[in-house]
C-alpha cells in the first residue's frame, strides 16, 4: 500500500506488471510443487502443522541463535526440496531486506539505550539496544517468510487448503478459499486484458483527472464482471446439483516418512521454545 | 499496512485472532442465512476481485500512485458482513500464497483491514448517504468519505498494534523484540502515509466506482440502500445486513468487554471470596468486618480453606494487582477494552443512523413499490 513515485511507467503499465508478477509466482509455485523433493513427499497436513510449529517459535524467540537456527532449518529444507535459492533470494530474502530492512534502519538511532558508536559528521548515536532490535526484526521476518514460502512452493494450493481442516477451519471456508484461488486467475486475466487493451488504444498521455477516471471505471467494470461471473458460477453449480452443502474428499494418507518428519518438526519446535524463551 | 510476521509479538497476534474470531463467526452465520447457496460463489469470486483491486495502481493528485485496499467498495456493495468474509479470504491468500502479510499476523491484518475497515466504511456510507436516491451525488461523497475513513481507521489500528510492541516486549537488555518504534513514532509514521497517499487512493476508488456503478450498474448499489427506490424499480431484495437482529447481543458483548477490565481493577474484594492470605492482612480484615455487619473475621484462616487453597492454584492466582501490571496481560485487557468500544460505537452509530433516517430496514418488497 506504499505510495510510489511515478517513474517512466504509467499506472497502466505498473498495474499490468504486478498482475504478471502474481501469475509468474503462481506458475513457479505450481512447478516446484510437482518436483521430487523431501517436502513435496510429505502429507500436506504434516507440512502445514510442521511449518506453523516452526514459525511460532521464530516469532516468539528472544535468542538470535535460535532464530538463526530456525532460518538454517528452513534453508536446509529448501535445499532438500529443490527450491531454487535464486528464487528465494529474489522473492524473499532481498524483498524482505528492501522492505523490513528500510523500516528497521532508523531503529539503532532512535531506540534509547547504551551508546556503542557515534556516527561521524552527524553525531548521531547508535545504541546496542537499537541494533539488537533492528536485528531481531529483520531476522524474524526473513525466517518466517522463508518458512511460509517453503510451504507454498512445495504444496499444491488445494492441498494446503484441505490441510486447513486439521486446524478446524470450516469446510465452507476451505471451499471458498479454493474457489477464490481458482477465480483469482480469471479475474486477474480479465483485468490484465482490460488494461492491455486500454493501453493499446492510447496514443498520448492522460491528464491526472482522466487517469483517475480510467482507474475507477476499470475497477467498476471489473466489479460488474465479477458479479456476472458469480451468477454464472452459481447457476453452473446449481445445475450440477449443488444444494449448499459442502463435502471435501479427504484423501491424504500419513506414511512412515510423515511420522518421522512430524517428530522432527515437533522436536525442533520444542527445542526452539526451550532455548529461545 | 499488511503486517508481516515478526512485527507483532505472539501474544498480540493471539489476542487479535481472538478479537477477529467472533466477527468471522457472526459474518459466516449471517451471510449463510441470507445467501444460502449463493454464499460460496459470491464470496469466492468477490474475494478474487478484492485481491485484484489491491494490485491496482491508483493515480493520485501530485503525480504518484498508490494501491487501494478496496474495503470501502466491498462494504458498500456487499454489506459489512459479506465484505468481512471476502476481504479476509483475500488477505488469507495474500498471506499464505503470496507472502504479503504474515501468517501469525493474519488475525491482526484481518481485524484491521477486513473487520474495522468494513464496519467503518459501511457506517459512514449509510450515515452520510441517508435516504438519498441511488444515483444522487451524495452517495458518491458518502462512499469516498467512507473509503477514506475506513482505510485510515484500519491504519490507525495497525499503528497502535505496532506502536505498543516496544512498550511491552523487550529483551533482558531493553532491546525491543518486535516492531521497534513506540506509539509516538509509529502512529505519525503510518498515519501520514495513509492520511495522504493511501487514503486518497481509497477515496478515488470508492467514490469513483460508486459513480461508475450509478451510471452503468445501479442494481449493485441497492443492497446497502434498503428502502431507496431504484431508477427502474424491480422487486427490492431484503437488506443484506441483518444488523438489527443481533444488536442487543452486540450491545451486551461490547458492554461486558468494556466493563470487564474495570471489574478486575476495582478495589476491594467480593464478599465471601477471601483467600487464606486475606485473613492475616489487617486492611482486608477491616474490609471483611465492615461488609459483615461489623462481625470480626476469625483470627486465622479456617483450616479447611487453608488446606484446599493448596490443592489447586489458578493460572492467575488471586486478583492480585501484580498481574494487571504485567505488561502482556494488561495489554490483552486493553485490547479487549478496545474491541468492546468499537462494537459499542458501531452499535451506537447504527442506532443513530436509523434515528436520523427512519425507514423500514427490512420492509417486505411490495411496500416499496409505490
Amino acid at each position: 500500500m506504499a505510495a510510489k513515485h511515478r517513474g517512466k511507467r504509467g499506472f497502466l503499465e505498473r498495474t499490468t506488471a504486478s498482475f504478471v508478477d502474481a501469475l509468474e509466482h503462481a506458475f513457479y509455485a505450481e512447478q516446484t510443487a510437482r518436483a521430487e523433493g523431501l517436502m513435496q513427499r510429505l502429507d500436506p497436513r504434516v507440512k502445514l502443522v510442521g511449518i506453523l510449529a516452526l514459525i511460532v517459535p521464530a516469532a516468539a524467540s528472544r535468542s538470535f541463535a535460535v532464530i538463526a537456527g530456525l532460518f538454517a532449518v528452513a534453508v536446509v529444507l529448501a535445499a532438500l526440496s529443490h527450491v531454487s535459492f535464486a528464487v528465494l533470494l529474489k522473492r524473499v530474502w532481498i524483498a524482505v531486506l528492501l522492505f523490513t530492512g528500510v523500516i528497521a534502519l532508523p531503529a539503532p538511532f532512535v531506540t534509547p539505550g547504551s551508546v556503542v558508536y557515534h556516527l561521524p559528521w552527524t553525531g548521531w548515536r547508535v545504541t546496542a539496544q537499537g541494533l539488537a532490535s533492528a536485528g531481531y526484526l529483520v531476522l524474524r521476518v526473513e525466517t518466517a517468510a522463508t518458512l511460509c514460502v517453503l510451504l507454498v512452493l512445495t504444496t499444491p494450493w488445494n492441498h494446503v487448503l484441505k490441510a486447513l481442516r486439521v486446524l478446524r477451519v470450516p469446510a465452507v471456508m476451505v471451499t471458498i478459499l479454493g474457489m477464490t484461488y481458482r477465480y483469482l486467475f480469471l479475474v486477474l486475466q480479465s483485468a490484465h486484458d482490460m488494461f492491455e487493451s486500454r493501453r493499446s488504444r492510447m496514443i498520448g498521455n492522460l491528464t491526472g483527472r482522466e487517469r483517475r477516471r480510467v482507474a475507477a471505471s476499470s475497477a467498476g467494470v471489473l466489479m460488474s464482471k465479477t458479479f456476472d461471473l458469480s451468477n454464472d458460477v452459481y447457476l453452473a453449480m446449481q445445475s450440477r446439483g449443488y444444494r449448499g452443502e459442502v463435502a471435501l474428499l479427504d484423501d491424504f494418507r500419513i506414511g512412515r516418512l510423515d511420522w518421522a518428519m512430524l517428530a522432527g518438526f515437533t522436536l525442533v519446535s520444542i527445542a526452539a521454545f526451550w532455548w529461545g524463551l | 499496512m499488511h503486517i508481516p510476521d515478526g512485527y507483532l509479538s505472539p501474544v498480540t497476534c493471539a489476542a487479535l485472532y481472538g478479537g477477529a474470531a467472533p466477527f468471522w463467526y457472526v459474518a459466516l452465520r449471517k451471510t449463510r442465512k441470507l445467501l444460502f447457496t449463493r454464499l460460496v460463489p459470491l464470496i469466492s469470486v468477490f474475494a478474487a476481485f478484492s485481491f485484484v483491486i489491491m494490485m491496482f495502481n491508483i493515480p493520485i493528485p501530485g503525480g504518484t500512485t498508490a494501491h487501494p485496499l478496496g474495503v470501502g467498495i466491498a462494504s458498500i456493495v456487499l454489506g459489512p458482513w459479506a465484505s468481512i468474509l471476502a476481504l479476509s479470504t483475500a488477505l488469507f491468500i495474500q498471506a499464505f500464497f503470496f507472502g504479503d502479510g504474515g501468517v501469525t499476523a493474519l488475525g491482526a491484518n484481518c481485524f484491521n483491514m477486513a473487520i474495522v475497515g468494513s464496519l467503518i466504511a459501511w457506517v459512514i456510507y449509510r450515515l452520510v448517504a441517508g435516504r438519498s436516491s441511488i444515483t444522487s451525488s451524495r452517495r458518491v461523497v458518502a462512499a469516498a468519505l467512507g473509503g477514506y475513513l475506513a482505510i485510515n481507521g484500519a491504519a490507525l489500528c495497525a499503528a497502535i498494534e505496532l506502536g505498543l510492541q516496544p512498550h511491552f516486549f523487550k529483551s533482558a537488555t531493553g532491546a525491543p523484540l518486535y516492531a521497534p518504534y513506540p506509539l509516538s513514532i509509529a502512529i505519525p509514521a503510518i498515519m501520514i502515509g495513509h492520511l495522504t497517499f493511501a487514503g486518497l487512493a481509497e477515496l478515488v476508488v470508492t467514490g469513483g466506482v460508486v459513480a461508475y456503478l450509478q451510471r452503468a450498474n445501479p442494481v449493485l448499489l441497492r443492497f446497502t440502500a434498503p428502502g431507496v427506490p431504484m431508477p427502474h424499480d424491480e422487486a427490492q431484495p431484503a437488506a443484506m445486513t441483518g444488523w438489527r437482529a443481533a444488536r442487543p447481543l452486540w450491545t451486551a458483548v461490547g458492554l461486558l468487554m468494556v466493563l470487564a477490565p474495570l471489574g478486575l481493577l476495582a478495589a476491594g474484594k467480593a464478599w465471601g471470596e477471601w483467600s487464606v492470605r486475606d485473613f492475616s492482612n489487617p486492611g482486608v480484615r477491616q474490609q471483611i468486618a465492615r461488609t459483615s455487619r461489623n462481625v470480626a473475621p476469625p483470627a486465622a484462616a479456617p483450616r479447611g480453606l487453608e488446606r484446599l487453597s493448596n490443592v489447586w492454584t489458578a493460572p492467575f492466582p488471586d486478583y492480585s494487582p501484580s498481574f494487571v501490571r504485567s505488561a502482556a496481560f494488561g495489554y490483552i485487557l486493553s485490547a479487549m477494552f478496545g474491541i468492546g468500544s468499537i462494537i459499542l460505537l458501531s452499535v451506537l452509530a447504527g442506532w443513530i443512523a436509523r434515528k436520523v433516517r427512519p425507514g423500514p430496514a427490512r420492509a417486505p418488497a411490495h411496500t416499496e413499490e409505490g
